[in-house]
């Protein structure tokens, strides 16, 4: 797991950018030998993002998950973890908010912020059973955080159907209004996009990110576990309590995610077969962003903005927004093997260097 | 009697799938390459198998066809898996991130492409010819292992003949011990005369291809068509089937039977009057809750190979 920070260090700060260039350069073939006019899905891509006040919002909330799920990969990561259990964490936190949600008689606010914090806590819980697992039996991860995607998958049907239904339909009931974490006016505000309270906390999930990593005791211990495990262990630390930590605070970052889907845009939980794959989309954004709190900032509004910005393009330009998916996967694909983009872009420097 | 053979029948049925794709994963693993892509491989497997067999029917091959399918999985899917091999032997990109990309391509390129060939359409058409279970004479009179073993698609006799293969060549063979020797102690390979990187390649690529083909069982047994929910998470259920199993070809055939063995069991159970009393969430939960418990439990740790993740660089030890 060491040689996963190697990757993050030797890539200097050019590479990202160059690769985000290459992938949508290399997006663009792709639809011009499809028959496609790229540019014009590119413009309609842009202009639907930034189409109306509307849009505006919508894309912010499509970015506001990616924020939180790119830290909850990345301070893994950084522990020399790979959690793609974050899918799980979301459901968990999604039905620790719709329980209190539904079941619980709070003040507004109140309650939006106790279903919050519960559902945090239970995204936490499974981030930290994976950790725990991990640190006490040495079993792997990766296989942990698949089994507990699924049973969190079926433990939530299962709630769903048995103790909050609604009648006749693939859905939860609906929760109380007094739970709703959505800000009215600035919805109104932005045509009705359903705006809300998680885009402070994922603001705020950076701001602690960062100081977590970089100011405090506990982030140091993580980074030297993630580093050198031996060497940490060598030194007094922990270890395996560094990681069911870290797994915890891992987990409450997907646990949020869950919340805001349940207590900000949708109001309930539909009875998918699959998981969000928000989580997935997570590594992405990690891995773009170096696992630095502000390159995850700046990487989810780059990813989530595509993403939004994609449902565009088959109405303005014909192309299946998948194309973007595609783009995405190239830009990782060129970040993950920064000797690709060296390789296209050598040639381009030394031309450069002998005009001058 | 019956409903055991019902029972083990469905078994047979639903693990065909994984058994391919955890052997895929295996033999990659094996070499020292992580492969977290199966998921992706599987995705285009289902997809290159509709689409070869769609034309394969649409030129009047009709019987033909699901076999022109099964060969266009393995085929096409070179395409991906030669993505992952670059990546992560030439280009020695992190094998984990490298596979999450062919996962995302995987599913986006080929929803993509079927956009693209059918018109705005987000399925292809649905195939007339597919595989139908085969019948051996006498053999399947056999009460109850008849049932079970002869009476099955050909693409679960492929992936049981491929089980033993894979398990003779190995543990049996030359071909075999430098498979492992590669991913065991690459430097140790290497200087025995063993072409470390070129193995790689050749494991990782024929990793795809033999995943692909699990997703091309699906496509061309059960599902006749390919949608993107045809295959939704049975390639990370694979992975789990080959570290549950071991690194071994009959452990990852055991291992993918065991899921395949509590699907039946959901849907054999559930014309009992107690089994309707236990929720449905039960049954779909099951596998992956025994894998956790048999995992934490640990029926001995399971040893990955020693090199898995590591890119090979001459001169180090």
């Amino acid at each position: 797991m060491n040689r996963m920070m190697v990757i993050f260090k030797r890539e200097s700060a050019i590479i990202p950018f160059v690769a985000v260039i290459l992938g949508l350069l290399l997006g663009a073939l792709i639809m011009w030998i499809g028959g496609y006019n790229a540019l014009l899905a590119y413009q309609s891509l842009i202009s639907k993002i930034f189409g109306s006040s509307y849009d505006i919002g919508e894309a912010i909330l499509t970015i506001i998950p990616l924020i939180m799920s790119g830290l909850a990969v990345a301070i893994a990561f950084r522990s020399g973890l790979f959690n793609i259990g974050v899918d799980g964490q979301i459901i968990m936190g999604s039905l620790g908010a719709l329980i209190v949600g539904t079941q619980l008689n709070l003040p507004p606010f109140i309650h939006g912020l106790v279903a919050m914090i519960f559902g945090a806590l239970l995204g936490g819980f499974w981030g930290a059973l994976v950790g725990y697992i991990k640190a006490v039996r040495g079993i792997n991860e990766v296989i942990t955080s698949i089994m507990l995607n699924f049973i969190a998958l079926y433990i939530s049907h299962y709630a769903i159907r048995n103790f909050m239904p609604q009648a006749g339909t693939q859905r939860s009931a609906m929760i109380n209004d007094s739970a709703s974490i959505q800000i009215g006016w600035l919805s109104d505000l932005m045509g009705g996009a359903r705006i809300h309270w998680g885009f402070l906390v994922a603001i705020l999930a950076v701001i602690f990110y960062y100081i977590y990593m970089k100011k405090t005791k506990w982030g140091y211990e993580l980074r030297a576990v993630g580093f050198n495990n031996d060497a940490a262990k060598y030194a007094g630390m922990k270890v395996p309590k560094v990681i069911i930590r870290t797994m915890f605070i891992s987990g409450v970052f997907g646990g949020l995610i869950g919340t805001f889907e349940v207590l900000g845009v949708f109001k309930y939980i539909a009875i998918n077969s699959v998981t969000s794959g928000i989580g997935f989309d997570g590594i992405a954004v990690a891995l773009l962003g170096a696992n630095s709190a502000i390159g995850v900032f700046f990487s989810a509004t780059l990813i989530g903005a595509l993403t939004y910005g994609s449902q565009g393009m088959s109405f303005g330009a014909d192309v299946p927004g998948e194309i973007i998916r595609m783009v995405i996967a190239f830009i990782i694909f060129f970040v993950a093997a920064p000797g690709i983009v060296k390789l296209i872009i050598k040639p381009i420097l030394q031309k450069m260097k002998k005009k001058v | 009697m019956d409903l055991i053979g019902n029972l083990l029948n469905g078994t047979l049925v639903f693990s065909t799938a994984l058994i391919f794709a955890a052997l895929g994963g295996l033999i990659s693993e094996r070499s020292g390459v992580i492969n977290i892509g199966l998921e992706g491989f599987m995705i285009s497997g289902a997809f290159f198998s509709a689409i070869t067999a769609y034309y394969a029917e649409s030129a009047g091959l009709s019987s033909l066809s699901p076999w022109i399918g099964l060969i266009g999985a393995f085929v096409f899917t070179i395409i991906f898996s030669s993505i992952h091999a670059i990546a992560s032997i030439k280009f020695k990109a992190n094998q984990v991130v490298s596979g999450v990309v062919i996962n995302i391509l995987a599913a986006s390129s080929t929803f993509f492409l079927v956009k693209m060939i059918f018109n705005g359409s987000a399925e292809t058409p649905i195939l007339v010819n597919v595989f139908h279970k085969i019948r051996i004479p006498y053999l399947s009179d056999i009460p109850l292992i008849g049932k079970v073993f002869f009476n099955a698609y050909p693409t679960t006799y492929i992936a049981i003949a491929l089980v033993i293969l894979l398990y003779f060549i190995l543990f049996r063979t030359s071909t075999g011990l430098r498979l492992r020797a590669v991913g065991e102690h690459p430097s140790a390979a290497d200087t025995v005369g063993i072409k470390v990187n070129r193995t790689r390649y050749i494991a990782v690529i024929l990793s795809g291809s033999i995943a692909a083909i699990g997703g091309a069982t699906i496509v061309l047994t059960s599902n006749s068509n390919f949608a993107f929910n045809t295959i939704s998470g049975q390639g990370y259920i694979a992975l789990a089937a080959v570290i549950f199993g071991k690194w071994n070809p009959v452990g990852a055939m055991l291992a993918a039977m065991f899921f395949g063995l509590a699907q039946a069991v959901k849907d054999q159970l559930q014309i009992f009057e107690f089994a309707a009393k236990i929720p449905n969430e039960f049954f779909y939960m099951l596998p992956y809750l025994l894998t956790l418990l048999v995992l934490i439990g640990a029926v001995g740790k399971a040893r990955s190979p020693k090199a898995l993740g590591e890119p090979y660089e001459v001169g180090k030890r």
